[in-house]
C-alpha cells in the first residue's frame, strides 16, 4: 500500500523527519504515537504534499507510485486521505458545495461516473448520519464556526465520501465526547476493509481499544524509534517515551 | 471635453418641462451646476476616477419608455416598481406598490410640502456636482413614506430599467425615502440592465437617494448597480439617521462602465446604528469607484461597515471609506474594514479608509488589505482532489458570499449569488440546485 524509505524532510529549514521509514500493507493498521512536537503531524503534511514542508530525501510510494513530486490534489485522487488534526475554516465556501467539487474531482479520476446532486445529496445526507452531524452543517460554510468535535467528524465524513485507499487520521480522537469517540471508531471500523490502510495518530490508547491496530509505532525526533503490536500502546500508557532511545528531545542521536 | 460635457448636461437639465413648485430646486442646481468643473485626477476625492468616457459621448434627454426589459426576480416576495428610462411605468407595476410611493409630479399640495421637506435637506451640501445636476433636472421622482409605527410585510423593489439601443441617453432619477417614527421597512433599489439584447446600453443614469430614518425605525436597504457594463452609472445615498433608528444597507457594484458612488450617513441624534456591507467584483476594463462617509456627530451610536471587492482583468476600484467621530461623538464605536483580492496583476484596487476622531471616548477600528488568498485554505481544498485552480476560484466566490450570506431574503440571495459565481467563470447551476434540495 504505502512504503515509506528513509523520509527526510525540513520546515522552515528546521529538519523535522529525520529518516523514517514505514510499510503498510494493504488492509493494515498502524498507530503511531509519540511525543509533542515530535514529527507526527509534518508526517502527514508531507505525504499530502503542504507548501512549506520540505522532503530533502528518501521516497513514499502509494501502491507503487512515488507521491511526492505529486501535487496534493493529484495525491487526493490516488486515494490519499489526511484527516487533519486542526481543520481550517473556510467562510462564505459552502460545505456543500466543497463536498461535491472534491467528490466529483476523485471519482472523476477513479473512473468513476459523475454523481448529479439528487443522487449526491443523498450521499452525503447518509455520511451526515453515520457521523452524527445534522444535515445543516451542509449548508454551513466549510467547518465555519464548527466546534472542535464537529470538525473531526466533518473530516471524517469527507473520508467517508471520498473512499480513499490510505486513510491518515491525525488525532481524530482529541477534544472528542466519548460518545463522538465511539461514533469515530465505528466510521472507522465500518470502512476497514483488505484493500483499504489507515495511519492512526494519536496521544490516547483508549482510542486504539475501539480501533484496533495491526501494529503500533513510536514516532520520536523525526524517526520510527519502536514498533510492535497493539500491546505497545499500553506499555507506553504506563512508562511513557522516556525510556526508549530517542525517545525524548534529549535523547542520544 | 469637460466643458462640453457640462454645457451638454446643463442644456439637457433646461429642456425638461419643470414642475412649477420645484422650479426653485431647478434654479439652484443649474447654477451651481454651470459653475462646476468637472473633477480631474488631480481632485481630491476623485483622483483614481476618470469621467473622460463620460464625456466623449454625446447623450441626449431619455426616450419614452416604450420597451424596457425591467428583470425579475424569482421568488421575491416584494412590491414592485418599474422605473423606466426615468419613468415611472404603472402598467409595469403592482398596484400594491403604486400604493406605497407619490410620484413627485402627481403630488398633492400637502403631498409636495412633505416632500420639499426633505427634497436636498437630507443631501444637503455634501453631494458633489453630479447631485447638483439631479436638482438641475429634476422634474419627477419617488416619494416612499413609511408611516409612524407600520411595518412594511414585503420589500418595496423599485426596478430602474433603461431601454437598450445605439442613441446614448441621460437619466436623473431621484428618490426619497422617510420613515416615521417606529416604522420598519425594506427598500431595494435595482438598476437593471437589459441582458435580453446584445448591443450597447451606454446610457447615463444619475440616481439621487435621500433617506431619514426616523426616531426607532429601521431601514434595510438594498442597492443593487447591475446596469449594462457599457452603461454609466452616478449615484448618491444620503442618510439622516434619528434617535435609536436603525439602517441596514448592502450596496452592490457589479455592472457600468463607470460607477461612482457616493454614500453619506449621518448620525444625528443618538442612539443609532448603521450597519453597511458593500461588495463590488468589477471585470473587463470596469471602473467602480465607491466613497462612503459616515458622520458621527453625536454621542452613543455605532457603525458597521464592511466593503469587499474582488478585482479581475483589467478592472479598477476605488474604495475610499472615511469615519469622522465629531468632538461630541463620545462613547462612538465604528468599525471599518476593506478587504480586496486583485485576480490578475492588470487589475487594480485603490483603497484609503480614513478614520478622522475628535472625540477622546470612542472605539474605533478600521483596516483595509489587498489579501492573498489563505494558503491554508487553498492547501485545505487541494488536498481533497480539488485542483489549485478551482480552488482559487471557490476561495475568492467565498470571500465575497460571506457577505451575500447575510442578506436577509432568501430569494434575493439566491438570484444574486449565480450572477456573481458567474464573474468567476463558475458553473452555478451547481449551487442553485443544491441550496433547492436542501
Ligand atoms: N509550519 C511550521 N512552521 C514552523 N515549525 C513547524 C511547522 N510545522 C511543524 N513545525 C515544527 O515541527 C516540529 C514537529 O511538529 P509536528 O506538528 O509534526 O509535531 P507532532 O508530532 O504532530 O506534535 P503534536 O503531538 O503536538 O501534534 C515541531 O517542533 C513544530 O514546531
Ligand atoms: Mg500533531
Amino acid at each position: 500500500m504505502i512504503e515509506i524509505k528513509d523520509l527526510k524532510a525540513s520546515v522552515e529549514e528546521k529538519d523535522i523527519l529525520k529518516g523514517l521509514n514505514l510499510n503498510i500493507g494493504p488492509g493494515e493498521v498502524h498507530a503511531i504515537m509519540g511525543p509533542n512536537g515530535a514529527g507526527k503531524s509534518t508526517l502527514g503534511n508531507v505525504l499530502a504534499g503542504r507548501e512549506g514542508y520540505e522532503v530533502t530525501g528518501g521516497s513514499a510510494t502509494l501502491n507503487g507510485k512515488d507521491i511526492l513530486d505529486l501535487d496534493p490534489e493529484e495525491r487526493a485522487r490516488e486515494g490519499l486521505f489526511l484527516a487533519f488534526q486542526y481543520p481550517v475554516e473556510i467562510p462564505g465556501v459552502s460545505n456543500l458545495e466543497f463536498l461535491k467539487a472534491s467528490v466529483d474531482a476523485v471519482r472523476e479520476q477513479q473512473g468513476k461516473p459523475a454523481l448529479d446532486s439528487v443522487q449526491f445529496l443523498k450521499l452525503a445526507r447518509e455520511k451526515c448520519k453515520a457521523v452524527n452531524l445534522d444535515q445543516s452543517f451542509l449548508k454551513r460554510g466549510v467547518n465555519e464556526g464548527f466546534s472542535g468535535g464537529e470538525k473531526k467528524r466533518n473530516e471524517l465524513m469527507q473520508m467517508m465520501l471520498l473512499e480513499p485507499s490510505l486513510c491518515i487520521l491525525d488525532e481524530t480522537d482529541s477534544g472528542l465526547d466519548i460518545d463522538a469517540l465511539q461514533v469515530v471508531a465505528d466510521g472507522v471500523n465500518a470502512m476497514r476493509d483488505a484493500n483499504r490502510s489507515f495511519i492512526v495518530v494519536t496521544h490516547y490508547q483508549r482510542l486504539l481499544d475501539y480501533i484496533v491496530p495491526d501494529y503500533v509505532h513510536v514516532l520520536a525526533n523525526g524517526r520510527i524509534v519502536k514498533s510492535g503490536g497493539k500491546e505497545l500502546a499500553l506499555e507506553l500508557e504506563e512508562k511513557g517515551y522516556g525510556w526508549l532511545e530517542n525517545g525524548n528531545e534529549n535523547g542520544a542521536e | 471635453m469637460a466643458a462640453e460635457f457640462i454645457a451638454q448636461q446643463l442644456e439637457l437639465a433646461k429642456g425638461i418641462s419643470p414642475l412649477a413648485w420645484l422650479e426653485s430646486t431647478n434654479e439652484r442646481g443649474q447654477q451651481a451646476f454651470a459653475e462646476a468643473t468637472l473633477p480631474t485626477r488631480k481632485t481630491e476625492d476623485w483622483k483614481y476616477t476618470s469621467l473622460y468616457n463620460l464625456t466623449e459621448i454625446g447623450f441626449a434627454n431619455s426616450a419614452p419608455h416604450a420597451q424596457a426589459h425591467a428583470p425579475v426576480v424569482p421568488g421575491l416576495q416584494a412590491n414592485r416598481l418599474v422605473v423606466a428610462n426615468g419613468e415611472l411605468d404603472t402598467s409595469a407595476s403592482d398596484a400594491a406598490a403604486l400604493e406605497l410611493v407619490v410620484r413627485f409630479r402627481d403630488a398633492r399640495p400637502e403631498q409636495q410640502e412633505a416632500i420639499r421637506e426633505l427634497l436636498g435637506n437630507v443631501k444637503g451640501e455634501r453631494g458633489h456636482l453630479f447631485a447638483d445636476l439631479n436638482d438641475a433636472s429634476i422634474n419627477d421622482g419617488l416619494f416612499v413614506l413609511i408611516e409612524k409605527n407600520q411595518r412594511l410585510e414585503h420589500p418595496l423593489h423599485i426596478v430602474y430599467a433603461n431601454t437598450a439601443g445605439d442613441a446614448p441617453f441621460t437619466v436623473n432619477t431621484r428618490l426619497l425615502i422617510a420613515l416615521e417614527q417606529g416604522s420598519e421597512a425594506t427598500v431595494i433599489e435595482h438598476y437593471a440592465g437589459d441582458d435580453t439584447v446584445d448591443g450597447k446600453q451606454n446610457n447615463f443614469t444619475n440616481a439621487v437617494t435621500e433617506i431619514r430614518v426616523g426616531d426607532n425605525a429601521k431601514l434595510v436597504h438594498y442597492r443593487l448597480q447591475l446596469m449594462a457594463e457599457s452603461a454609466f452609472h452616478i449615484g448618491g445615498t444620503f442618510i439622516d439617521l434619528q434617535r435609536d433608528s436603525r439602517y441596514e444597507g448592502f450596496h452592490l457594484g457589479l455592472g457600468s462602465a463607470l460607477t461612482r458612488n457616493d454614500i453619506i450617513v449621518n448620525h444625528n441624534v443618538g442612539g443609532s446604528h448603521c450597519e453597511m456591507n458593500g461588495v463590488y467584483v468589477p471585470q473587463n476594463k470596469q471602473v467602480i469607484d465607491f466613497h462612503t462617509c459616515v458622520e458621527h456627530k453625536v454621542a452613543h451610536c455605532t457603525t458597521d461597515e464592511v466593503f469587499r471587492g474582488i478585482m479581475n482583468d483589467k478592472a479598477k476600484a476605488t474604495f475610499n471609506g472615511r469615519i469622522h467621530i465629531h468632538p461630541d461623538a463620545q462613547k462612538t464605536l465604528a468599525e471599518l474594514s476593506n478587504k480586496n483580492l486583485l485576480l490578475t496583476n492588470t487589475a487594480e484596487i485603490n483603497t484609503k479608509p480614513e478614520l478622522e476622531i475628535y472625540a477622546d471616548d470612542v472605539q474605533c477600528a478600521h483596516g483595509a488589505t489587498v489579501a492573498q488568498l489563505e494558503e491554508k485554505e487553498r492547501f485545505y481544498l487541494q488536498s481533497r482532489g480539488i485542483s489549485a485552480a478551482d480552488a482559487e476560484v471557490m476561495l475568492s466566490f467565498g470571500f465575497i458570499n460571506e457577505l451575500l450570506n447575510s442578506l436577509n431574503d432568501e430569494a434575493l440571495g439566491l438570484w444574486l449569488r449565480p450572477q456573481l459565481a458567474k464573474r468567476f467563470g463558475r458553473d452555478d447551476d451547481l449551487s442553485a440546485q443544491l441550496s433547492g434540495e436542501l
